[in-house]
């Protein structure tokens, strides 16, 4: 492969959705359909098809003297946002021609709200292509600065209040993780790596064995805090659900579906340093005791829900704990493990988000106990949200049921069976709430309000494609990893080396 | 400037930059407190322009000058309109009083100390040993946070919390690369104009800017 061809790869995912937003900012006369936005997540998804191809062939490449650089979990990461990005941009169009008809959107906030849609996939894009961590800081803290108005687009109370806190919390932890960005650089400085590539991810890994471990191991507490934060990991979780649940539907399929691992890939990179300066003790340590106080947190406040919304928000914060459990474990089966079940949980609640979105234009509520009959009364739109839930619950043939096994068989191979076990009691507590509340969603009979005919609703084809489309690519995902084992087994070798 | 001019120098603005972080807890007019940050701005362009005559690199310089501007300039302003749009002139009672605030400031500071100690002895230079300042200013960024109510309050902890990762930076490692530095100072200038652009839609929605009243998501 050509060095300008590289280059193209690797900068297209970035400025391609960022062409993408300018046109839609330059459109506000001019209007371009909805459906140009799915340019921008089709050319992240052809692009990392590309560098998988590229990438398992020749190892990692590089653009712009080491600034953009790609390696199999670069690559794997990209390919997710793509997938993702492809369903929600899909979603997009009805999704704001539902806001429009009901008066909650204006042509302006149409447009405003594509153009800071496509600025976050190219900040997402970023933050998995740059190979320097300051840049990947800075691409991560540029996603809570567009989302922030993606949260609070429709401007009401609870929107506003959901934008605030997740401003102020996340951009408070992204600052720690900076602070702990900045003790991992001061360490390699003091290690005698050049200031040029002291941030640069290979040269510090390179020089990891060599760095003072008390520093580092301040550093890397504060990175695993901070990037924890905007995972959705205790404790600076509590913007999570607020967010989640009020953000337009597409948008919450990608914060929740791409956005919380986007950040804990960085958590990866940081780990594999770590590990070569400190052992993997620390961060086992670190990463169990993160992931059990968020898994119970999660379990706790399923059991009493009663907003489907934040169900699935919290259902995120499950699913980012036994990812980050699989990252304490850390062997490669475990990290294969992990970075399945991101693209399964990635798939699964996309379809969970859009749905529950049609949903809430179709009964006004987002309250469970409001909503009975789902599959009498809109067929489609109930079986794709039981469905998704099925997914998010681990049953086959959905790919969530293999990652969770994985990581489960992975932790009792490798020593790590108490927490494990004690996880598995857990997403068992989840599992029974999220089972309970959506079965009396979606089975029964339906509500029988005066004057309204009993003809089941349907949400038409453009909407249920991306929900078929998502389900779909979990089941295959879940049936064979197919071409993508090989990417899958190199981006485990990488990170977990021992 | 001789060695001990340096140190000198080093200390008194590194002092005045705790200091003021201190004053922030103390006072309860945002006013002063806008003041008071923006005096803190200007020693932590202190501390930053002295690093660069020391180790006479004129890029640190620039660094140092731009960020003068944003903190002691750019970042005050926009406060200061923002607070004139609002009609809000006092903090309501925070949280924790005054007086338990400026002991926790101590005992944060303490912490600092005790916590930068391997930060100190991997290279232990007069801008290094200077460093636990910054991370006492960071922690009590972090508590101002938490226990103020005001919008604005708020967003002066996360400028804190902000200024003092900036001068942990510029102590420990003479600052971060250049393309590094100027991506954060704009990441944070945003963040304070998304923070003002909430708090006006806010106080569009509840009238006045209490984070009290931000409790109808919860479960």
């Amino acid at each position: 492969m050509t060095p300008a061809t590289t280059t193209a790869l690797l900068t297209a995912p970035i400025a391609l959705p960022l062409a993408t937003a300018g046109a839609f900012a330059a459109s506000a006369r001019a209007r371009i359909s909805a459906w140009a936005g799915l340019t921008s997540p089709a050319a992240i998804l052809g692009c990392g098809i590309a560098l998988a191809v590229a990438v398992t062939h020749d190892g990692p490449v590089t653009a712009y003297g080491r600034l953009l650089r790609a390696d199999a979990l670069t690559v794997w990461m990209v390919l997710v946002i793509g997938a993702v990005a492809l369903l929600a941009c899909a979603a997009n169009p009805a999704y704001l021609a539902h806001e429009q008809a009901a008066g909650h959107a204006t042509d302006r906030s149409a447009w405003q709200y594509h153009t800071l849609v496509h600025t976050f996939l190219a900040a997402m894009a970023a933050a998995v292509l740059a190979a320097n961590l300051g840049l990947v800081w800075v691409a991560i803290e540029a996603t809570t600065i567009v989302t922030a108005f993606l949260v609070g687009h429709r401007r009401t109370r609870t929107s506003v209040e959901a934008a605030w806190k997740y401003v102020v919390i996340c951009s408070a932890g992204i600052a720690l993780a900076f602070l702990g960005t900045v003790l991992i650089y001061y360490a390699a400085r003091q290690a005698g790596v050049s200031e040029a590539s002291a941030l640069d991810w290979p040269a510090l890994i390179a020089g990891a064995d060599r760095f003072d471990p008390d520093v580092t191991r301040l550093g890397i507490a504060l990175v695993i805090l901070g990037f924890g934060a905007k995972a959705g990991l205790v404790p600076l979780h509590a913007w999570l659900p607020d967010a989640h649940s009020q953000a337009p539907a597409p948008v919450s399929a990608l914060m929740s579906g791409v956005l919380l691992a986007v950040s804990f890939s960085v958590i990866l990179r940081y780990k594999v340093i770590a590990d070569l300066a400190l052992g993997t003790g620390f961060t086992r340590a670190l990463l169990t005791g993160t992931a059990l106080l968020t898994l119970a947190l999660a379990a706790a406040l399923l059991l009493g829900q009663r907003d489907y919304k934040r169900m699935l928000a919290y259902s995120s914060m499950e699913h980012m704990s036994l990812i980050a459990l699989g990252a304490a474990v850390g062997t490669p089966l475990a990290i294969s493990a992990v970075l399945l079940h991101i693209a399964g949980h990635g798939l699964a609640k996309t379809v969970g988000f859009l749905s529950s979105g049609h949903l809430l234009h179709l009964r006004h509520t987002t309250r469970i106990g409001r909503v009975r009959g789902l599959l009498t009364h809109a067929p489609g739109l109930g079986a794709a949200f039981g469905l998704a839930v099925l997914a998010l619950l681990a049953l086959p043939p959905f790919s969530l049921f293999a990652s969770e096994l994985a990581i489960a068989r992975a932790g009792f191979a490798d020593g790590m069976g108490w927490a494990i076990a004690v996880a598995l009691l857990l997403v068992l507590a989840a599992f029974a709430a999220m089972s309970l509340r959506t079965a009396r969603m979606v089975l029964g009979p339906a509500p029988v309000a005066p004057g309204t005919p009993a003809v089941p609703v349907r949400i038409g084809a453009a909407a249920s494609l991306p929900l078929v489309a998502g389900l779909l690519a979990c089941a295959a995902l879940g049936l064979s990893t197919g071409p993508l084992t090989g990417l899958l087994s190199t981006a485990a070798a990488i990170i977990g080396g021992h | 400037m001789s060695e001990s001019a340096y140190t000198q120098l080093l200390d008194l603005a590194a002092g005045l930059f705790l200091l003021a972080a201190v004053f922030v807890l103390w006072r309860r007019e945002l006013a002063a407190i806008v003041r008071i940050f923006a005096l803190q701005g200007v020693a932590l362009f202190t501390i930053a322009t002295l690093l660069g005559v020391h180790e006479e690199r004129w890029d640190l310089l620039a660094v140092a000058a731009g960020i003068g501007v944003l903190r002691a300039g750019v970042l005050p302003h926009l406060m200061r309109r923002a607070l004139a749009a609002s009609g809000e002139t006092h903090e309501t009672q925070p949280l924790v009083n005054v007086a338990a605030s400026l002991l926790t400031a101590a005992a944060l500071t303490l912490l600092a100390y005790a916590v930068s100690r391997p930060l100190v002895e991997l290279d232990p230079s007069p801008a290094a040993r200077a460093l636990p300042v910054g991370l006492a200013v960071v922690l009590i960024g972090f508590f101002t946070l938490v226990t103020r109510r005001r919008a604005l309050s708020q967003v002066v902890g996360f400028l804190l919390l902000d200024n003092g990762i900036t001068a942990v930076a510029f102590l420990a490692a003479s600052g971060v690369p250049l393309i590094v530095e100027l991506g954060v100072s704009f990441d944070v200038l945003l963040a304070v104009l998304v923070l003002q652009i909430l708090t006006t839609r806010m106080r569009a929605a509840f009238g006045r800017t209490d984070i009290d009243d931000l409790r109808e998501l919860r479960d």
